[in-house]
C-alpha cells in the first residue's frame, strides 16, 4: 500500500464499534430467509390460526388479543432464542468470534452488538405482528403498552442469555438441533396457550420456565393491562443464571 | 532493533499434551519473521497467546511491549491478525463484511484500494460459503490490513492460492514490513519462507530448534534441508 507510517493505529470509538457490528448483525438476521421464517413468518401463522380457530382455548379475554400476546412472545423465542442461538453456533465454529476477539471490538462490544440486533429485529416484529393483530381486531389496553415493553426486554434478555449458554457451550450441529427442538418444546410451555390452562403439573412447570413466565407476561400487559411482577421475577432469574453460566462457560473457539 | 513481538520462556499445556514447551523467540519492526515447525509443533498456539486468544501457563509474551491477554481495544487496533480458519461468517458478502470491520477503526486502511489490490471485487456477489479456499484466503488478509497495523499475524497467508496471487500476496506483506510493521507468517511453504522472510525460527515438539536470520538458518544448505533435518523426529 503507498500508506505512509504516520500515527499510529487506534481503536474507532466504542460507540462506532457497537453500531457498526449491530447494522451488521441486522442485516445478516434479516437477509437470512430461514431466520425470517421463524421470525416472522411463524409468528404470524401463529397469530392468525389462533385468532380464527376456536381451539385451543386461550382463557379469558378476547380470542385476538390472546393470539397477538402469544404471538408477540413467539417472536421474542425465535429471535432472542432460535435465531441468536444458531448464528452464534455457527459464528463460534467458524472462528468468527476468536477473529473479532482480536479487533477493537472485543467480546464485551460483542455482546452489546448482539443485544441491539435482537432488539432491532424484535422492534420490526413487534410492529409487524401487532399491526397484523390490529387487522384481525385485536384492541390491547392503553396501560398495558409500558408493561408490554418491560416483559419483551425481559424476556428478549433471559432468552439471548439461554442462547449464549447454548451456543457457547456445545457444536455448531447440536446448537442447531436443540435450538430448533427447544423452540418447538416451549411453543407449548406457555408460549401461546396461558399456563394455567395447561393440564396438571406441566403447567405448575411451565409457569416457572421463561417460556411460560414470558407468554403470561405478555398476555397480563397487552390483554389486561396489568404489570406481571412474578413473571418478570422468573425472566429475571432465568437471565441472571444463564447469564452468569455463559459467563463462565462460553467458549469462544470450537 | 528491539522486538516488536517477544516470546520469553513460553509454556502452555493443554488436558494431555504440551503445546508450547518453553519457547523464546522475538520478531522486530519492520520485518518479517516466518515461523515454520510440524503440525503440532507448537505455532498457533504461541501466535494465539501473541494474539491475547489464550494465555500463557508460564513465562511471557508481549506485543508492541504489552501483555496482550486482555489488553484494551487500542493494543487490539495496533495488530492485524489473520487467521487459519479464516473467522470469516459464512453467510456475508465480502464487502459488507469488511466495511463493518473497517469501521472498527479509526484510521483504516482505504477499503477500495485493498479490495482492488487483491481482486476481491471480482467475487464481490459470493457469500463467504461459496468462495473457493483462495478467494476466502484474500478477504481474510484484507481483514488483517485494514488496520494498517505496527503489528501482523498471517496464518498461512497464501495457502490455496494460484501462482499469480501469491505473488500478488508477497508483494503486500513486504509493503506492509517496509511501512515499519513487524509481520510474523506461520507457513509450511518453504518457498513463501525464503521468499518473504527476513528471519526465520523453526519450532518443532513445542521448541524452537532454530532462529537467525534467513541465511543463518540456511547455512548454505536450502531450508527445506535444514528443516527436515531439525525436525524428523521431533514430531508428535
Amino acid at each position: 500500500m503507498s500508506t505512509t507510517s504516520s500515527a499510529r493505529p487506534a481503536a474507532a470509538p466504542p460507540r462506532q464499534r457497537v453500531l457498526a457490528r449491530a447494522s451488521f448483525e441486522t442485516r445478516v438476521l434479516l437477509a437470512n430467509g430461514e431466520q425470517l421464517l421463524v421470525a416472522v413468518v411463524l409468528p404470524a401463522l401463529a397469530l392468525v390460526g389462533l385468532a380464527l380457530a376456536s381451539v385451543p382455548d386461550l382463557g379469558p379475554g378476547a380470542r385476538v388479543d390472546l393470539a397477538t400476546a402469544g404471538a408477540l412472545a413467539l417472536a421474542v423465542v425465535s429471535t432472542a432464542f432460535t435465531g441468536q442461538a444458531i448464528a452464534t453456533g455457527f459464528d463460534r465454529r467458524a472462528g468468527v468470534l476468536r477473529l473479532l476477539g482480536t479487533t477493537p471490538l472485543g467480546r464485551g462490544g460483542l455482546l452489546a452488538a448482539k443485544c441491539l440486533a435482537v432488539l432491532s429485529v424484535l422492534a420490526i416484529q413487534v410492529v409487524v405482528l401487532v399491526a397484523l393483530g390490529a387487522a384481525l381486531g385485536a384492541r390491547p389496553e392503553a396501560g398495558g403498552i409500558l408493561p408490554l415493553l418491560v416483559s419483551l426486554l425481559l424476556g428478549g434478555g433471559a432468552f439471548v442469555a439461554l442462547a449464549l449458554l447454548l451456543a457457547g457451550t456445545l457444536r455448531a450441529e447440536a446448537v442447531l438441533a436443540v435450538a430448533n427442538l427447544v423452540w418447538v418444546l416451549l411453543l407449548g410451555l406457555g408460549v401461546l396457550v396461558p399456563t394455567a390452562l395447561l393440564p396438571g403439573a406441566l403447567g405448575t412447570v411451565a409457569a416457572v420456565l421463561p417460556s411460560g413466565a414470558l407468554g403470561d407476561a405478555v398476555r397480563t400487559a397487552f390483554v389486561d393491562g396489568g404489570w406481571p411482577w412474578p413473571q418478570w421475577a422468573v425472566l429475571v432469574g432465568w437471565g441472571v443464571v444463564a447469564g452468569l453460566s455463559a459467563r463462565r462457560w462460553f467458549r469462544w473457539g470450537d | 532493533m528491539t522486538g516488536a513481538v517477544l516470546v520469553r520462556e513460553l509454556r502452555r499445556s493443554f488436558a494431555t499434551t504440551t503445546a508450547v514447551d518453553g519457547a523464546s523467540w522475538s520478531a522486530a519492526a519492520g520485518t518479517v519473521t516466518a515461523l515454520l515447525g510440524p503440525n503440532g509443533a507448537g505455532k498457533t498456539t504461541t501466535v494465539e497467546c501473541l494474539e491475547g486468544l489464550q494465555r500463557p501457563d508460564a513465562g511471557s509474551v508481549s506485543v508492541l511491549g504489552v501483555d496482550p491477554w486482555g489488553a484494551g481495544p487500542d493494543h487490539r487496533a495496533r495488530v492485524g491478525v489473520m487467521l487459519q480458519e479464516g473467522g470469516l461468517p459464512t453467510t456475508s458478502r465480502p464487502l459488507p463484511l469488511l466495511r463493518h470491520l473497517a469501521a472498527q477503526y479509526a484510521a483504516p486502511a482505504p477499503l477500495d484500494e485493498l479490495v482492488a489490490r487483491l481482486g476481491i471485487g471480482a467475487f464481490e456477489r459470493t457469500t463467504v460459503r461459496r468462495m473457493s479456499g483462495g478467494q476466502r484466503q484474500r478477504v481474510a488478509l484484507a481483514a488483517a490490513l485494514l488496520p494498517r497495523p505496527d503489528v501482523l499475524f498471517l496464518d498461512e497467508p497464501t495457502a490455496g492460492l494460484d501462482p499469480h496471487a501469491r505473488i500478488e500476496v508477497w508483494d503486500l506483506v513486504r509493503a506492509e514490513a517496509s511501512r515499519g510493521a513487524c509481520v510474523v507468517v506461520t507457513t509450511h511453504s518453504f518457498e513463501e519462507a525464503e521468499r518473504l522472510a527476513d528471519r526465520v525460527v523453526i519450532m518443532a515438539a513445542g521448541r524452537v530448534v532454530a532462529d537467525g536470520s534467513l541465511d543463518e538458518v540456511r547455512g548454505g544448505r536450502s531450508l527445506e534441508d535444514v528443516y527436515f533435518s531439525l525436525t524428523t523426529g521431533a514430531a508428535r
